[in-house]
């Protein structure tokens, strides 16, 4: 079953945002994006891959980024499809050389250097923004079949 | 510290599960008691139930490898059990292999992994 919002396609969906400052908000962060995904009626196994994908990101921006934002947003294109959009921000560092973060085995951190790369071929969209010294923000959206 | 997640010992194996909410400083603090106790008690096989795992990021990944080559070192075996099928097919999409984790679709057949048979089943009474 769909959200109320999502039966009226000319209404904007505001995202909601979550902060990501603490340990326990990684876990917070990963109940909304399920909530989320439920709602919206994504299966199981797509249900899976958006809260690994939204963990990989919080837990970037909290080691990394020393904290941020995640903001939630049901979304739908042109055509109709639904999807369910995240952006995860921080503040941090920044990434100095995007292409070998998203490359498998490149970590500077605790996990195994398939966070980024791994998103990445979790989701339909990804995209990041990042400068060194200002922050990284990373958008991801996962479209329902 | 403990990691407030019950670990059983049955002979030599020990059993235990991780459970749905595992948060990162759980992970860590039952990484150390689970090695704490293999070496303490000479311990040959780990059995760790998985099934309530909703999803298996990068560092979910990394400690269960990390238990799992710790454990080979003390002369333990470990062996994951109950893997969802959604949380494994997210994870090959990931890329993560666990490299040197033992699976097991269940925890008896993990059981008999480690060597563990099911004895006979008694004759009814007549």
């Amino acid at each position: 079953m769909l959200p109320d919002e999502l039966t009226d396609p000319e209404r904007d969906i505001p995202g909601r945002e979550h902060p990501v400052r603490a340990e326990e908000d990684l876990l917070a962060a990963r109940h909304a994006v399920r909530a989320t995904a439920v709602a919206a009626g994504f299966s199981i196994i797509d249900q899976t891959k958006i809260v690994t994908a939204a963990s990989e990101l919080v837990r970037n921006a909290y080691i990394h980024g020393g904290g941020g934002t995640m903001t939630i947003a049901v979304v739908r294109d042109g055509r109709g499809r639904v999807g369910l959009g995240l952006s995860v921000r921080d503040e941090g560092p920044g990434i100095a050389d995007v292409e070998q973060a998203m490359a498998d085995g490149f970590s500077t951190g605790a996990g195994l250097g398939h966070g980024l790369g791994g998103t990445k071929r979790l989701v339909d969209e990804f995209t990041i923004d990042t400068t060194p010294g200002r922050g990284t923000t990373v958008a991801i959206v996962r479209w329902k079949p | 510290m403990s990691a407030g997640l019950p670990i059983l010992r049955l002979g030599d194996i020990l059993i235990s599960g991780l459970l749905s909410d595992l948060d990162d400083t759980t992970a860590l603090r039952f990484t150390d008691e689970l090695t704490t106790r293999i070496a303490d008690e000479g311990i040959r096989g780990v059995i760790l139930d998985i099934s309530q795992l909703e999803i298996i990021d990068s560092f979910v990944a990394r400690v269960l490898m990390q238990l799992a080559a710790t454990g080979r070192l003390l002369g333990a075996r470990m062996v994951v059990a109950g893997m969802r099928p959604a949380v494994a097919i997210t994870l090959s999409e990931l890329g993560l292999r666990l490299t040197g984790v033992q699976t097991a679709l269940n925890a008896e057949q993990a059981m008999e992994l480690l060597g563990w048979r099911r004895p006979e089943e008694a004759p009814h009474a007549s």
